[in-house]
């Protein structure tokens, strides 16, 4: 399924991962309705418990909702925990994946079969993402402008960022580049 | 240098009402002229003899040109050393600012520090991963992708305002450009993904080489489908292809580019492939001219800047333009 197209050396391992890790994240485009479908149980949830998140306090919640995160989101999605989670808007391709790190769209060198200019034995963020977008009910979140990554926000629970800015009647914070709920 | 009486390019020109530039490209486009821009090869060198060289011969046929920002991850003279030396000698520039050398901060400070010198065009790209070129070791910056700085530099110009909203006294007057490649995948996203540089602020667009026109065309519908051609001038990139070798080693190893087998074969089968390969970029010129939505080209003549004048001319582009005679010709003389 994922092989070397030219040929030469092993089966690629990606650096920081695993085969069976990239598998995981192209299954779980391939199933981004579902994903799409839970996610939003999820958030549900958790914005119906943000009186009691309030109550704890966000900043003791950080660390348990950030570890849950990175490694839940990190094996279906290989997350890489940028705090800003715009899975929504591509697709449920994590687009930090991609070696540029673009979150607005493909740059001009993906390669004909649709695989990374950068690492040819991945398929291009972008691809996948478009490929996730289609069968997604919010799919066509994919065409709208994302802001640039706040790179302060890395390491930080996207999920906790989500509950507060939508329970918080005003802006809590001056304006940060906006959370997109993953 | 003296006060020649003569039509300065180099002149500045009055701000006109709904224009967003003080430059010549922006004028061109927008007065519904067929616009030529071409690529300057930056040299390895500090010689600013070897940019005027070049810029010479180029300027004679286009409405700006461009000064590459270490395509191919090569260093090469930097485009705003390049822009630099050409519009203190009067040449119209498109400045390409990359994503993959430099952060927000020092690309804001370019944009303010181009505007300053004079450049009125700024193409911003995301840039060739670090991979291709000749220093794999660098470490790639990316901090922003090839559409927030369209959306920066325009409210830097717009608003007056940094990213962070800190005041700026005096706004760029720049024509803000982005670059679309049709011919690589996923080819359904190219032209929403080109609606999204447009709503980011893009107001002209230099694609990557056109070989495939079909392709071109079928990306083009979906533009007009959408309206894009009238809020955006679409340049389509072309370029010369000097042999069938050189065609075989740009689609392996330069980033996007698609070059179809017939294109190669046809070179390949021809006595003289220099002469094919010219005659094939003026024929692509002659049919992208005809589709309805492309505002003009953008040539790439990778070391065959000689052949682009002839190419330009051959082509039939120009009808009755009168080529320039650029400030530089009166400094020589």
């Amino acid at each position: 399924m994922w092989l070397p197209r030219n040929g030469r050396g092993a089966a690629p391992r990606r650096p920081n991962g695993s085969i069976s890790m990239y598998a995981v994240r192209l299954w779980s485009v391939r199933h981004s309705h579902l994903m799409e479908r839970t996610y939003k149980v999820l958030e549900a949830t958790l914005i119906a418990l943000a009186p009691l998140f309030a109550r704890v306090g966000y900043a003791r919640l950080e660390r348990p909702f950030a570890w849950t995160e990175r490694n839940l989101k990190g094996l279906l999605f290989d997350c890489q925990m940028c705090g800003q989670c715009a899975l929504s808007s591509t697709g449920m391709s994590c687009p930090m994946n991609c070696p540029k790190n673009l979150r607005n769209g493909p740059c001009g060198g993906v390669r004909a079969n649709g695989h990374c200019e950068v690492k040819p034995e991945m398929k291009c963020v972008w691809v996948a993402a478009w490929e996730g977008a289609q069968a997604m009910s919010g799919g066509t979140a994919i065409v709208e402008v994302q802001k640039p990554v706040d790179h302060s926000l890395k390491g930080s629970s996207s999920w906790l960022r989500v509950v507060r800015e939508k329970t918080a009647p005003a802006p809590v914070a001056p304006p940060k580049p906006k959370a997109v709920a993953s | 240098m003296t006060n020649s009486p003569l039509y300065d390019p180099g002149a500045p020109l009055p701000s006109l009402p709904g224009h967003s530039s003080d430059g010549r490209l922006e004028r061109v486009l927008r007065s519904g002229r067929f616009a030529v821009t071409a690529e300057l090869n930056p040299p390895d060198s500090a010689d600013p003899r070897e940019v005027y060289d070049r810029a010479l011969v180029l300027s004679e046929v286009c409405d700006a040109i461009n000064a590459t920002d270490a395509s191919g991850a090569h260093v090469h003279m930097s485009s705003v050393g390049i822009c630099s030396l050409l519009t203190r000698a009067g040449y119209a520039v498109v400045m390409q600012i990359s994503c993959r050398d430099r952060n927000r901060i020092a690309i804001q400070g370019d944009v303010l520090g181009a505007a300053a010198m004079g450049v009125a065009n700024i193409l911003c790209l995301t840039g060739d991963g670090v991979q291709t070129g000749d220093q794999p070791g660098a470490k790639p910056v990316f901090d922003l992708d090839s559409t927030s700085p369209l959306e920066t530099i325009r409210s830097m110009r717009d608003k007056r305002q940094f990213l962070s909203g800190r005041k700026i006294t005096v706004a760029p007057r720049v024509f803000i450009g982005a670059a679309a490649n049709p011919f690589a995948p996923p080819y359904d996203y190219r032209p929403l993904h080109l609606a999204k540089k447009v709503a980011a602020g893009a107001q002209f667009i230099q694609t990557q080489y056109c070989y495939d026109v079909p392709l071109l065309r079928r990306f083009m519908d979906k533009v007009r489908e959408q309206g894009l051609h009238e809020k955006v001038f679409i340049l389509v990139g072309v370029g010369p292809l000097a042999s069938a070798r050189t065609a075989k080693w740009m689609r392996e190893h330069a980033p996007g580019v698609h070059i179809p087998d017939a294109t190669v074969k046809r070179i390949e089968g021809a006595q003289n492939q220099k002469q094919e390969g010219k005659k094939l970029c003026i024929e692509l010129i002659q049919e992208i001219r005809e589709i309805e939505g492309v505002a003009g080209i953008h040539v790439m003549a990778y070391r065959q800047e000689e052949y682009v004048s002839e190419i330009i001319t051959e082509s039939g582009i120009m009808q009755n333009r009168q080529p320039r005679r650029p400030a530089r010709e009166r400094m020589a003389s």
